[in-house]
């Protein structure tokens, strides 16, 4: 028969619809409404994985996202997301899942060696082990560790899934869809507050679904939910978000939710996002997160059909699935006796009920009585049997000695166990509150509230049905009367049945057992037991955030909530302290993994970065142009011709310039309008250059510095009127440019008149460069006169190109007579394509950014960012030229006269020539004063800028150099591995060097 | 992420569309070539990185642009006072104790 775990009736899961799936390629059936988890048990299957170090036959733990042990890969469309918790991932039709780490099969897999080597590999092993010799480390243990380890196999094609990202507001959110936080919806919402209830499961309810011996208002808690959910729905003010995580709790109540979307689908809308992620600022949070329950510490407690009772008790009546035909149920407290009963109830077989406990309650004595199940208190489990599967569990009577006495084995094919609850404090941790030690309730609960928020029923240790209903009213109402100060008369429903139960143990349990052989675990994700704990203290790691990094305890995905209080009882005993004393380790973001799809969002691929295109762009993609990146523009390299290459390419560009003329798109130089009556005074404290008697329709080349001295940006101004400034930016400067000018304004002289406005995407700009510049713009320029004599180099002027206004500069960053034409934007296209045309006439050519850097560098221009680094000096640069005496202050002049900046032995910026002119160096390259420097001496400096020059038919190259400006003429040596390269020092300037041809 | 109010937008808006600045009230010599050396180092580095309670230069600067200053505690990330630039600087042990720390 298929299913042979699943009950007669019963479970919330729809028995007409079958569904078939498969898991590590066997096929099997379950229903719509199973998790993969219930699905398997449904099918016997607990064997789900193997264990991270150990490789131990792993099974199923939990019912929730805690889940440790039964971690799968799951395909759709051929691609594989690995280590989905089972107990998360909802069944569909035609779901496939593949078990991990294990090889060659999850029944029999090779790395289960590791277990019997298991006194090898301690905690801190790696750390012990793999220390000599060095050099294995890289090329030996870390390849073998690393293919060994590990769980899921990361997917290899790129994620082709689309994820969403939302932003929202609203007055209360309330996390967890239990009875707490149902009712705190319920409450906030009847306010009218705006509310968001999410809950990470595919359902309402929590705990309710699967509470089946209570009732609310005298009806089924099931039905309670739907009621419940169905009112809130029909509030317009109130967002319902089922399977949606808050993973993270941030500053100023900013909440991240992760909502998946379409992965329960078998075949979803290709229109909708797999995720979601939801980024909400709540006025008020209610953190309704509920409780978990902890696994009990004892000898072989990870074997598969071991599980937490109130998962077999979920299993069961949310489910319809039994988790074994004969359970044993262990426990410390009240609550897991219930799930002895519930599966009683259904014909299963309890095998007994092991309680801790020497007198557990009457009450529940007498209901197991009457059931007639067998009850052993005041023992413990000290072992189990079995490998692939629990067969049975070794008994142990606790002696008033504190000694334990064997009493036994009981068969079973589950267990069940209980150590008590864990309040899931981990988002009220997030919000940055401290927890607080509550001895009476044995647990670590909310504190003081950092953040608008509180924590309401099992997250603060509040159990009972009755109790956490009335919490969560309370908190829901409390919620929306400090976010918007309205309150509703709510009608709290009553419920009878689900009382709190007491007890619970932390720690690990006692046993007759050999301690040096067993393995009691702590956590079961990363296989540290409770021996390991002790050892680590033994080695003297005192402090809990040692322990847990030492031995990875409470590292796995769960982030320590089913693992640490019991490691830190471990720890506190091992260490003869107080657990207050142990100190506890911080719950972080994300409370359960996250994909990094749901983070990227739509930020791939194109939508990475902004790219910012110039109006030559089309013209450049068809005529063959290559681009590269500078920043985010997408700048033209060079125009190939004919097949050419690089630089073939450049020196044909190059060359042209010089010869004839060149055209290149400068549209992506930072521009900045500089307006007001007090434009000027203001230029002059920004920059080193003066401005105050700048003629109108004149340029200057402009040096700012930042106040401690250093060059931080250079580019031409042009004063359009005598309160109008054009000033140009670098490319990649023109942001930081405009904040420090805003920054300088509206801080240090609020008192100046002036307005600053960014216009680099106002205008497209064609720079125009060569002998026959002017003959190439001539035809197309009314408005100027552009005679050498009446528009001298750096001249501007508002002119006009084919109609349009435009600003003509005559300026020149190649040493050729050139021009700057600036359009408006939506006028650039036309204006590249009329000068394309145009240069062609006059065998000119178009350039990309390569020809320009060559060309300037034959000429001695900095490039601000190549040839300077954050510690160069208009000085050191051999600008002191651009510096005016007479200003009684602007930026970087009193960091000029700083000790240092003026010392001697500074790095000094100046040419190099290679004694081969065929050798080019290599940009970044140390520069020495001996040919073969002995190991650590210090460089002299390095190569800024390096080309080969079309002009001189040779290579040049720019440096800074310690003392350069006296070292002209000597020899200094550039070492290389190849060998020491031989150069000169030299001007700056390597071609024209009078400056003759900018002025024709 | 935080929540940030803006003097002079007079909203709250969130930190993206803010930058800060740094230390506030860090004040530039008003005739630089007087100041020592040491003064202007002071001026150029000197930062006091407070953990606590500490006055900050914030830019609405994908809003109306302007700068502000703001009192922030570092570490619970609380704004105790938001004001507008010149205006002079609160005094911060008074902010603190208010807010309880």
């Amino acid at each position: 028969m298929s299913q042979p775990f699943r009950t007669e009736k019963g479970g919330r899961i729809d028995r007409a619809e079958q569904l078939t799936f498969t898991f590590d390629g066997e096929e099997m059936q379950g229903h719509k409404g199973d998790t993969l988890a219930s699905a398997l048990l449904a099918n016997g299957v607990h064997l789900v994985g193997r264990s991270f170090k150990y490789h131990r036959p792993r099974g199923i733990l939990t019912a929730g996202s805690e889940e440790p042990n039964a971690l799968v890969g799951v395909y759709r469309n051929g691609d594989q997301t690995p280590n989905l918790r089972a107990t998360q991932v909802e069944l569909y039709q035609g779901l496939e899942a593949i078990s991990q780490n294990r090889f060659p099969s999850l029944g029999f897999d090779i790395g289960a060696v590791n277990d019997l080597l298991s006194p090898l590999f301690p905690a801190g092993f790696y750390y012990k082990t793999f220390m000599w010799p060095h050099a294995f480390w890289d090329k030996v243990y870390e390849p073998i560790i690393r293919s060994a380890a590990g769980l899921g196999k990361p997917p290899k094609n790129p994620d082709h899934d689309v994820y969403g990202n939302i932003y929202a507001h609203c007055d209360v959110l309330v996390v967890g869809s239990g009875p707490t936080g149902l009712a705190a919806a319920l409450a906030a919402g009847e306010t009218g507050a705006k509310v968001m209830l999410v809950d990470e499961q595919a359902e309402f309810g929590g705990s309710l679904l699967s509470e089946v011996s209570a009732s609310i208002d005298g009806k089924d808690p099931a039905d309670f939910v739907t009621e419940t959910v169905a009112k809130l729905a029909a509030m317009d003010n109130v967002t319902l978000l089922p399977r949606t995580t808050a993973f993270g709790y941030f500053a100023h109540n900013f909440i991240s939710l992760a909502e998946r979307v379409t992965e329960h689908l078998s075949n979803p809308d290709p229109k909708l996002p797999r995720e979601r992620l939801w980024q909400v600022r709540a006025k008020e949070v209610v953190i309704a997160a509920g409780a978990i329950e902890r696994p009990m510490v004892f000898p072989e407690n990870d074997r598969p059909g071991i599980l937490l009772a109130d998962a077999g008790r979920t299993y069961l009546n949310r489910y319809g699935v039994k988790v074994g035909h004969k359970v044993l149920v262990a426990t410390a407290c009240d609550s897991a006796w219930q799930a002895a009963f519930d599966l009683a109830d259904h014909g299963v077989d309890v095998v007994a009920i092991v309680d801790l406990r020497e007198t557990p309650p009457e009450s529940l004595m007498s209901i197991a009585e009457a059931r007639g199940i067998r009850v052993e208190a005041g023992c413990v489990v000290t072992g189990t049997l079995g490998r692939k599967r629990v067969k049975g569990a070794l008994i142990g009577r606790l002696m008033t000695s504190g000694q334990v006495a064997s009493g036994g084995q009981i068969a079973c094919d589950a267990l069940l166990m209980s150590g008590g609850w864990t309040p899931t404090v981990s988002l009220y941790s997030q919000s940055r509150g401290k927890v607080v030690w509550d001895s009476e309730k044995g647990a670590y609960v909310p504190g003081v509230s950092v953040q608008k928020e509180r924590s309401a029923g099992g997250a603060k240790g509040l159990y009972g049905l009755q109790a956490t209903l009335e919490d969560g009213y309370a908190a829901g109402e409390e919620a929306a009367k400090a976010a918007t100060g309205k309150s509703a008369k709510v009608t709290y429903a009553s419920a009878t049945g689900g009382e709190a139960g007491s007890g619970g143990i932390l720690g690990a349990l006692p046993h007759d057992r050999n301690a040096a052989r067993v393995k009691a675990f702590v956590d079961y994700q990363n296989d540290v037991t409770a021996k390991d704990v002790k050892l680590a203290v033994r080695e003297g790691m005192h402090s809990i955030e040692h322990i847990k990094r030492y031995t990875t305890t409470g590292m796995a995905t769960d982030q320590g909530r089913l693992s640490n209080m019991n490691a830190l009882e471990i720890a506190s005993g091992a260490l003869q302290k107080p657990m207050t004393d142990v100190g506890l380790t911080t719950f972080r973001q994300p409370y359960t993994p996250t994909t990094f799809g749901l983070f990227a969002g739509v930020s791939r691929g194109d939508f990475f970065d902004p790219v910012r295109k110039t109006p030559s762009h089309d013209w450049v993609v068809e005529n063959g142009g290559v681009f590269e990146d500078v920043g985010q523009w997408k700048r033209t390299w060079y125009f190939p011709k004919n097949g050419e290459d690089m630089h073939a390419a450049v020196a044909r560009e190059c060359k042209t310039v010089r010869e004839s003329v060149g055209l290149f798109d400068a549209s992506t130089l930072g521009k900045i309008e500089v307006v007001g009556p007090d434009a000027a005074e203001f230029l002059e404290r920004m920059y080193t250059n003066p401005w105050k008697k700048l003629a109108p329709g004149r340029c200057r080349y402009g040096l700012l510095l930042n106040d401690a001295g250093f060059i931080t940006d250079d580019g031409v101004i042009g004063r359009l009127a005598e309160d109008r400034f054009h000033v140009t930016t670098t490319t990649g400067g023109a942001p930081s440019v405009f904040a420090t000018m805003e920054d300088y304004l509206q801080t240090e002289w609020p008192d100046l008149n002036v307005w600053i406005t960014s216009t680099t995407e106002q205008f497209a700009v064609a720079a125009v460069q060569g002998p026959k510049a002017r003959e190439v713009i001539a035809p197309f320029i009314e408005g100027v006169d552009l005679s050498a004599d009446a528009f001298p180099h750096m001249s501007v002027k508002q002119a006009t190109f084919c109609g349009v206004p435009c600003r003509l500069f005559r300026i020149s960053f190649t040493g050729e007579l050139g021009f700057e034409i600036n359009v408006p934007r939506r006028h650039g296209k036309m204006m590249w394509e009329t000068l394309a045309k145009e240069i062609e006439k006059h065998n000119g050519t178009v350039y990309g950014t390569e020809s320009m850097h060559v060309l300037r560098a034959e000429k001695g221009y900095i490039i601000v960012g190549q040839d300077t680094d954050g510690t160069v000096t208009p000085q050191d640069a051999g600008m002191t030229w651009a510096i005016s005496k007479n200003k009684f202050d602007f930026v970087g002049k009193r960091g000029l006269a700083r000790p240092d900046l003026v010392a001697d032995g500074r790095k000094q910026f100046v040419g190099l020539l290679t004694k081969d002119p065929k050798v080019k160096l290599e940009e970044g390259a140390q520069i020495t004063t001996a040919e073969q420097p002995a190991t650590g001496t210090p460089a002299e400096g390095h190569v800024t800028s390096s080309y080969y020059s079309p002009a001189l038919d040779r290579t040049i190259a720019l440096a800074i150099v310690k003392n350069g400006h006296a070292l002209e003429g000597k020899t200094l040596y550039v070492p290389m591995p190849t060998g020491s390269i031989p150069v000169e020092v030299t001007s700056t300037v390597f071609y024209d060097k009078e400056g003759a041809r900018i002025n024709v | 992420m935080l929540l940030i109010y803006c003097p002079y937008c007079q909203v709250e808006r969130s930190e993206m569309e803010f930058a800060c600045r740094g230390e506030a009230h860090v004040v530039r010599p008003a005739d630089p070539s007087k100041a020592t050396d040491e003064e202007w180092v002071e001026f150029l580095y000197m930062r006091d990185n407070t953990k606590g309670v500490a006055a900050e230069r914030w830019r609405h600067i994908h809003g109306c642009g302007r700068f502000f200053n703001a009192v922030r505690d570092t570490v619970s990330d609380k704004f105790l006072k938001i004001y507008k630039t010149g205006e002079p600087k609160p005094d911060l042990e008074a902010l603190a104790k208010e807010a309880g720390k």
